[in-house]
């Protein structure tokens, strides 16, 4: 490609830090040295080859971003001539997440989540005392983030540190602080040592921990996550012995015999994903694990990522083996630097042992993990947006179909499944798929993950069998956590939708929350009492809507714009017209931005908000404020 | 070689081919919309070929870049050639079946080792062979050329030697196989198929044959002189003897475009008159005893052009043009009536329907036709022909339709202008993506990528000549001495030294440039000539 890349040169530094992941440049037209011995008359690095390089582009902007905390002009300028990306393109890309900045930033950064579980646990106060202390600071930023997925941990922060090696020596740039004061941050800021590094960390996003009805969260606390051994001892690989003994089509018909559903939001048939895949055409299909959990109130897959990432990577292989793919990737939010380091040493482990890489225990099968990091971008939690991201473009969605079981990753026939229903993967073959469907009710079979948090005693993940309700779930996370009385819960999320105490009996299925209007989306269940002034949620919801529509459909772009500004103006009571009046046209908004985008956050942005109004009626919006 | 001159394939094939080599051509700034067709394939997963001496833009997107001297195009091709025979990768069933003369062309090629082509054209060996084995082996393949390839002294055995290897591995008559000479305007194609060709009469009809003559003398109640004229270089070649004493330029710029100006201007002031057809007053015009002044060809007219890929397609007229200035045929008819010959009232269509009664490749396609498509493509023989989408099936018909083709050995023969001490660098010529050739149509108009003239070094003989970027030096060749500041560029290499001839006003490129032409076609070695770089005041 003829690509113009015009401004600063890189620096030394600069270079380094892009050249520790794409290696040193083989050519002068990629940044290199000029040497016409062997280049002045062939091109050493051209055409097809120089352009499938792209999909390194997100992780050379990482390299840069945790080097510097930012990217200058030089890096990037170099990092365009490195991939051949055109700047324009590579600059639409870097400026479409969250985590990466254009502008300088100080090296070490405080997000602050802002979203709903901390909000109502302070985030606001300690988000202002913060940008108070760092005021002017050359060393400290402090940044206002969306759901951090620490919501058992509320008012919870991430630190970010960029540098030339992470100084608190653990092989990445920050960590998490659960239950964040200015003090703790300091401490944390200090010493280089943060909350998710405590050995109580896991004890406490699992407050069943140790049960024996537990399968998913079975081994968390109890498996050293980067142990093989371990982890076989404890069961491990059961599954994939089973599936390798069995072979491709058994494996599948067992997933599909299963009933699994798919635990991301969708509850599509694992099992008929796979077969699709596995009768696609062609040699190269890939598996891509979604764990790009970023639905404000989830936090589930990052409990497995953290506590048992070899069950995920278990389940991994099984789906390559019963599909036919030989690459993998593992698409983590950047926000997850711990589940980052625990599956990056988890897959190193598996690879040492001989059980993932080229001719995989001398069966002639070979296959590789790789984990690429998102940047700050809920949008790529949506599948064919993480496509185009691990790709190196924009995350937008793509229209569909095709499907990505035809058309996904790289354009080839692609698995996509999140990460708590890969986990249901080794049980489903251990069990055998008839034993597993078993369990739960009607068309929701197994065991669920929920993501319990507001004002519950002991907020957490708890894994149940389907079936279980509302009010009994709540229960077992120690009931509501001060003397008022449940207003409502939020199911699914900010994509999902608010139900009232009247609904506390509503078995918590598939099909038992869609008969109520609801949806079980990830499986977050957040409680709020009377003393919650949901006007304030709802405030944040549409905000967080604004924020996160790719733009790529007008009827989103614009709609959660507007969405936020009725919502804004009903909540200084300054209607335009009557509240009725403009109660009325964030329906119609709420109807266009569902009708005509092409993704499920066209979809879903106005859910919460619209089960709100029809539950509490217009007033909710103006809340304790009145 | 084929008989008629066109490009064999349609713009849509080249989307479709496995293997293109883009010989001598940087369409991506000279053929951007036939570009886009390449890049369509380069998309679609075809391996791209780009042989050129400079790694232009065009070769930036190529998966393989051959960088060869200047004028050693037949030591790569011949080389080409011989590898595919020596591995074994020739179609002998195509060559048995469809041609002629290959035991010979066989033996010419047989010194053009790999080895040999790496001495002397400076191109790795092992880069030739595999573009020799990528196009011998690809299911479809296409080489396209333009200027790198033409406006050379021996253009016709450089565009022969690209024939051979499409006839060696059966890389024609087929659909996403063949030959494209990539044409310079919208109707270059056009114009020489409506005979403005030395030797040839509408529909590439022979004027030495007879049974042709006879058939346009029947039509015209005229009689058409019986040999062929002269081509452009013969022309100036003609003014130089005496013979050639009026000039009648329409659309041409030549005090500009032709090599060696210095010459080019004295044969046209020598001239007894010249009378100069065009859209605006060109410098050519200004040398001009009349000025005729024409309306522009894409708005203010009324007719056809026909593009690289022989689609006829209509133009037409969406304003008159400014007062004073006629439409082309108007004039021409108007000229017609003046010594004598009242045509009537001009009327394309008329004209056309004429030209599909003496050209049967065009016989097919009439106005209604080219009304309600997208064109149509010439040969077209009859109005229910669909327009043939490539050239040459004919050549995979069994039994063979028509005569075999012949394969033509062709040797190396190194530009007229060596390399010396006194002028150690080699001068290449060509366009950028901003401006077309003298500028008449395009300095009009201002450009966010137009930088103006500049001599065009690498970085390491800038530094070696002690210049900087942007100075202003004298270039010096054996015919004059012009000034352009110099621009380094990576796209170079030491000894290659790059113009273009847009910005003629300012900078005189072809005072540089040599006149040496082809014996058969007359292109001027516009490619190829030997300067020396001094500072000024040194």
């Amino acid at each position: 490609m003829d690509i113009k890349v015009t401004g600063p040169e890189p620096t030394e530094a600069e270079k380094k830090a892009v050249d520790a992941v794409l290696g040193s440049a083989e050519s002068a037209w990629a940044g290199g040295k000029r040497d016409l011995e062997r280049e002045g008359r062939i091109s050493l690095l051209g055409g097809n080859r120089a352009r499938s390089m792209r999909d390194q582009l997100l992780p050379a902007f990482h390299a840069v971003q945790e080097r510097f905390g930012w990217i200058p002009p030089g890096a990037f300028n170099y990092i365009c001539k490195r991939l051949t990306v055109p700047p324009a393109e590579a600059y639409g890309v870097a400026t479409f997440f969250h985590l990466f900045s254009m502008e300088h930033r100080p090296p070490t950064e405080v997000h602050v989540c802002e979203d709903i579980a901390c909000r109502i646990k302070g985030s606001g106060a300690l988000c202002e005392n913060l940008e108070k202390k760092y005021e002017g600071s050359q060393s400290v930023g402090v940044r206002k983030s969306p759901c951090l997925g620490l919501c058992e941990s509320a008012p919870a922060a991430l630190i970010l540190r960029s540098g030339e090696s992470d100084p608190s020596g653990n092989g990445f740039g920050g960590g998490a602080i659960g239950e964040a004061t200015p003090e703790k941050i300091q401490a944390s800021l200090d010493s280089g040592k943060y909350s998710d590094q405590n050995w109580e960390w896991l004890t406490h996003a699992v407050p069943q921990m140790g049960e024996s009805q537990l399968r998913l969260l079975s081994r968390i606390g109890s498996v050293d996550p980067a142990s093989v051994e371990d982890y076989h001892i404890q069961g491990g690989f059961e599954g994939l012995a089973k599936a390798f003994a069995i072979g491709p089509a058994a494996t599948i018909a067992e997933v599909i015999a299963s009933g699994l559903m798919g635990r991301g939001g969708a509850a599509f048939p694992t099992g008929k994903k796979w077969e699709a895949v596995a009768q696609a055409k062609g040699d190269t299909k890939y598996v891509v694990c979604n764990a790009d959990e970023s639905e404000p109130g989830t936090f589930k897959d990052r409990v497995i990522m953290e506590g048992d990432p070899l069950s995920l990577i278990e389940g991994i292989l099984i789906a390559a083996l019963a599909t036919g793919a030989k690459k993998g990737f593992i698409y983590i939010r950047g926000e997850y630097p711990l589940a980052i380091a625990r599956v990056r040493s988890a897959i190193d482990a598996v690879r040492a042992a001989g059980i993932i890489g080229e001719n995989i225990q001398g069966t002639g099968l070979s296959f590789d993990i790789e984990i690429r990091k998102g940047a700050g971008a809920y949008i790529c939690g949506e599948e064919t947006a993480l496509f185009n991201s691990i790709e190196g473009k924009r995350g937008e969605p793509r229209n569909k179909p095709p499907f990505p079981v035809h058309v996904g990753l790289f354009n080839k026939p692609t698995v996509i499944n999140n990460v708590e229903t890969l986990a249901n993967i080794p049980w489903i073959l251990r069990m055998g798929g008839a034993a597993y469907s078993a369990i739960g009710t009607g068309n929701s079979k197994g065991q669920k993950l929920f993501c319990v948090s507001g004002h519950v005693k002991k907020p957490g993940v708890y894994e149940t069998p389907f079936g279980i309700t509302l009010r009994e779930l709540i229960t077992l996370a120690g009931g509501t956590s001060g003397s008022a009385p449940i207003k409502a819960v939020l199911l699914g999320g900010a994509a999902g939708a608010f139900v009232g105490p009247e609904h506390l009996d509503v078995p918590l299925t598939f099909e038992g929350t869609r008969a109520i209007g609801a949806t079980l989306g990830s499986g977050v269940v957040m409680v709020f009492d009377q003393t919650t002034d949901l006007g304030d949620i709802l405030v944040r919801i549409a905000a967080f809507f604004r924020d996160e529509s790719c733009g790529q459909c007008v009827p989103c772009r614009v709609g959660a714009i507007r969405q936020e500004e009725l919502i804004a103006r009903l909540r200084r009571g300054e209607p335009n017209g009557s509240a009725a009046d403009e109660v009325a046209l964030l329906g119609e908004i709420a109807q266009v931005m569902r009708d005509a985008s092409i993704c499920g956050l066209g979809h879903t942005a106005s859910g919460a908000i619209q089960s709100a109004l029809r539950l509490f009626g217009n007033d909710v919006v103006v809340g304790a404020r009145s | 070689m084929f008989g008629a001159g066109g490009g064999t394939n349609s713009y849509g094939e080249v989307e479709k081919t496995d293997v293109i080599l883009l010989w001598g051509s940087n369409a991506r700034e000279t053929h951007p919309i036939f570009f886009h067709h390449v890049l369509k394939g380069v998309h679609n997963g075809a391996r791209l070929f780009a042989i050129d001496p400079r790694r232009t833009s065009s070769a930036r997107w190529a998966d393989s870049w051959l960088g060869l001297d200047v004028g050693t195009d037949i030591v790569v091709s011949n080389a080409v050639a011989r590898e595919i025979i020596a591995a074994g990768l020739h179609d002998r069933d195509f060559i048995a079946h469809a041609t002629t003369g290959f035991r010979e062309f066989a033996e010419s090629v047989e010194s053009f080792t790999l080895e040999y082509a790496e001495r002397e054209s400076g191109v790795p060996a092992q880069a030739i062979r595999e573009m020799a084995h990528a196009y011998a082996t690809a299911k479809r393949a296409i080489i396209c050329w333009t200027l790198g390839i033409t406006e050379h002294h021996n253009a016709v055995d450089n565009v022969t030697s690209l024939i051979n290897l499409a006839l060696l591995t059966g890389h024609v008559g087929k659909y996403g196989s063949g030959l494209n000479p990539l044409r310079g305007q919208n109707n270059v194609q056009g114009g020489g198929d409506m005979g403005a060709l030395p030797d040839r009469l509408p529909g590439f009809q022979h004027v030495e044959v007879d049974a042709f003559r006879e058939k346009f003398n029947r039509k015209w109640n005229a009689t058409v002189p019986p040999k062929r004229g002269w081509n452009l270089t013969g022309m100036f070649h003609a003014m130089e003897t005496g013979e050639l004493k009026t000039l009648y330029v329409i659309g041409e710029n030549p005090l500009q475009s032709e090599a060696d100006r210095n010459r080019t201007e004295s044969l046209l002031k020598s001239l007894d008159f010249l009378v100069v057809q065009d859209i605006y007053l060109t410098p050519t015009g200004e040398l001009a005893d009349v000025v005729l002044p024409a309306g522009a060809g894409w708005c203010e007219s009324e007719g056809t052009v026909t593009n690289s890929e022989r689609r006829v397609q209509r133009v037409r007229k969406a304003k008159e043009p400014p007062a004073g200035a006629l439409d082309d045929i108007e004039i021409l008819f108007e000229l017609a009536k003046r010594l004598g010959h009242d045509w009537g009232k001009p009327c394309s269509k008329d004209i056309w329907d004429e030209l599909r009664s003496l050209s049967p490749v065009h016989s097919g396609i009439t106005y209604e036709r080219l009304d309600t498509g997208h064109g149509l493509q010439w040969p077209c023989w009859d109005e229910a022909h669909p327009g043939e989408m490539y050239l040459h099936s004919r050549l995979w018909e069994k039994p063979l339709n028509g005569p075999p083709v012949s394969f033509t050995p062709v040797a190396h023969d190194p530009p007229v202008e060596p390399l010396t001490p006194e002028f150690p660098l080699r001068l290449t010529t060509g366009r950028r993506l901003d401006d077309y050739n003298t500028g008449v149509q395009t300095s009009g108009f201002s450009s966010p990528l137009r930088r103006g003239e500049t001599l065009d070094l690498c970085p390491e003989d800038a530094r070696s000549l002690g210049v900087r970027d942007g100075e202003i030096v004298r270039v010096i060749s054996r015919r004059g001495a012009i000034e352009a500041p110099v621009r380094a560029t990576q796209s170079l290499r030491p000894g290659l030294a790059f113009m273009t001839f847009h910005f003629q006003d300012k900078v005189n490129t072809n005072i540089l440039t040599i006149d040496e032409t082809d014996p058969k076609a007359g292109t001027a070695e516009f490619k190829a000539c030997a300067i020396r770089v001094e500072r000024l005041g040194s």
